[in-house]
């Protein structure tokens, strides 16, 4: 009989506790279809952020340590410069790495850490049930701005590629939506060169934002808050490539 | 046996060195310039690897990874950017990360100054972080003793997988003295829980977050089985002439080294005094101390802060009857010999 579906060797069978629609049991599958197909499993190690995907030392099976809030990129740069030939990624949530960890992730940024970095933008702090995020919408509604976010009082949203664009150490930048299939798929192959460009000893970060839903939080249906990716976060985060990975694809 | 003419910061990090050390990151902060400055180039020298980090948040989190991947790895730095470190030693206890920690102590609140404190006293043995944990601290009073025990805080850390202070100050930090070099250490312990990638091995997971209720209780108690072990092993401290000594001066570190010379002048004098210092400030010499303290008549305890370990000794002389007295300066104020032995005098 011929295989054609099975969860990837990267992931373990442990059930997750993502809410129903939630982005990171999509984003998180991918990466373990991703390392599987690049076969590096046994050389990787993640750093979990804190938020709700902290827990994800219990879904992938490959070796992943905590950090402390934000922390996560300061934790990964020490991990890659002592063990160069390893795959060292960053998994990170909107407050954060775009709040609490802006001068971690910037810092490694100019550094050039050769990391991998995928920064999941839900427009929301998800684990404690639904605050503003630097990354809040105008208008959205939170626990924090139950009348909507009024950029004349709570400020503008923070759009992190952008900010990052302008880094040398950046060498590879692109944001990437799971609105819809064809851009799980886009999404799937941004994952694939972010760890490529570090396997290929590239120097400087890959880093990949992926627009994520939070249904609970937006208190939305799944299906609809695929929508309203599409329909309001893709206008405000712009879904295309900032920096090419020139060198990385052979 | 190379001998070496080091300052307190230099001292601390050739121990690191000869303790096999392999990572350092660092913030620069007076009165340890030297120490990241020293570290840059011989990490470098030694193939371990220094980085410059952009906050004392991000090194003492930079740390923590390469504990993580298992490396022996340090931070040094002093008492602000040691209050920003609270969270990752936390972090580092709660893993069961083994790291090295030096603090040149100035004084403080605040900004405060950057001449020598004691004032970190409770902060390092109490546990600036969150959470139930605890911290080995050991407070060495020469160059000779800063290099020993840095290079002895890397065995303990690896021992007990738990982080290490090493309590220095200002005045250690900057004053020179020849120092014997040990051979580099060439064997350590193995690492079977780090994260080094799981080639021919199940994932490991470092973790201090335990949500199913039960299982964090069960891991501080876990944690509190061993810091039981290290208050029985790992007790260090020093004691002149105390034995039946009916007056006793208390003091750790530097502090402890100039209330030396004032307690030698007034035995001179045929004044019948010890001193007893305590090394280990965590564990703390209660039971050592307590004993001498028992048959004593009265006490001095001289910090350089307001009057912080002298709650330990006022329980290690709760079966006492010895009077207690304090003779304390704050906010980088440094005592002299003789300012000690006129209070020795007066009481």
């Amino acid at each position: 009989m011929k295989v054609i579906y099975q969860k990837p060797e990267s992931l373990t069978s442990t059930t997750s506790t993502y809410c129903p629609g939630c982005g990171h049991g999509i984003i998180q599958k991918i990466i373990a279809e991703v390392i599987d197909e690049l076969n590096i499993r046994t050389k990787t190690i993640g750093v979990a952020p804190v938020g709700c995907a902290v827990l994800s030392y219990n879904y992938f099976n490959f070796d992943v340590t905590e950090a402390a809030h934000g922390r996560a990129p300061a934790v990964a740069t020490a991990i890659k410069r002592l063990l160069p030939n390893r795959i060292v990624f960053t998994y990170q949530g909107d407050g954060d790495l775009a709040a609490i960890g802006t001068a971690e992730i910037i810092h490694a940024a100019t550094r050039g850490e050769n990391l991998s970095v995928f920064f999941i933008n839900n427009a929301v702090y998800g684990m404690t049930k639904g605050q503003m995020a630097p990354t809040t919408i105008p208008g959205q509604k939170t626990t924090t701005t139950i009348a909507g976010r009024n950029p004349e009082i709570h400020g503008y949203p923070l759009r992190i590629c952008e900010l990052l664009s302008s880094i040398d150490g950046i060498r590879y930048l692109e944001r990437t939506t799971t609105s819809d299939i064809p851009g799980i798929i886009a999404t799937k192959k941004a994952i694939k060169r972010a760890f490529l460009h570090q396997i290929g000893n590239n120097k400087g970060m890959a880093f990949v934002e992926i627009l994520a839903t939070c249904p609970t939080n937006w208190k939305k249906t799944p299906s609809e808050s695929m929508v309203w990716i599409k329909e309001v976060m893709e206008k405000y985060y712009p879904v295309k490539i900032y920096k090419e990975p020139h060198e990385i694809i052979k | 046996m190379k001998t070496k003419l080091l300052n307190g910061c230099e001292a601390s990090a050739e121990g690191a060195i000869s303790a096999g050390c392999k990572f350092y990151a660092g913030y620069p902060i007076t009165p340890q310039n030297r120490y990241p400055e020293y570290m840059s180039e011989k990490m470098e020298e030694t193939g371990g690897i220094f980085i410059q980090a952009e906050s004392e948040v991000s090194s003492i989190n930079m740390v923590f990874g390469a504990a993580a991947a298992g490396f022996r790895c340090m931070t040094s730095s002093s008492s602000p950017g040691i209050s920003l470190m609270q969270e990752g030693i936390s972090y580092l206890s709660g893993c069961e990360l083994p790291a090295v920690i030096i603090n040149m102590n100035r004084g403080g609140p605040g900004l405060g100054d950057v001449t020598p404190s004691q004032s970190d006293y409770f902060q390092a043995t109490r546990g600036g972080g969150h959470g139930d944990y605890r911290t080995i601290v050991l407070a060495p009073w020469s160059c000779q003793e800063i290099y020993d025990y840095t290079y002895m805080a890397f065995d303990l850390a690896d021992r007990y997988r738990n982080p290490v202070l090493v309590l220095g100050d200002g005045l250690i930090a900057q004053m020179y003295e020849t120092v014997k070099i040990k051979p580099k250490k060439r064997r350590f312990p193995k690492k079977n829980w780090a994260v080094d990638g799981c080639s021919g091995r199940k994932p490991n997971s470092l973790k201090s977050l335990f949500l199913t209720p039960g299982v964090l209780e069960a891991h501080n108690w876990k944690l509190a089985a061993k810091f039981a072990k290290i208050e029985k092993r790992e007790v260090r401290f020093e004691e002149y002439w105390c034995n039946n000594a009916p007056y006793i001066v208390v003091s750790y570190g530097t502090c402890a080294r100039i209330a030396k010379e004032a307690v030698d002048r007034a035995r001179k004098e045929g004044l019948n005094i010890g001193l007893f210092r305590p090394i280990s400030l965590w564990p703390f010499p209660y039971r050592d101390a307590g004993a001498f303290i028992k048959n004593a008549k009265k006490i001095l305890v001289v910090e350089m802060n307001l009057g912080q370990m002298i709650d330990d000794i006022k329980i290690a002389a709760a079966n006492s009857s010895a009077r207690l007295f304090f003779y304390g300066r704050p906010g980088g104020g440094v005592h002299d010999p003789d300012e000690i032995y006129k209070e020795i005098k007066k009481k």
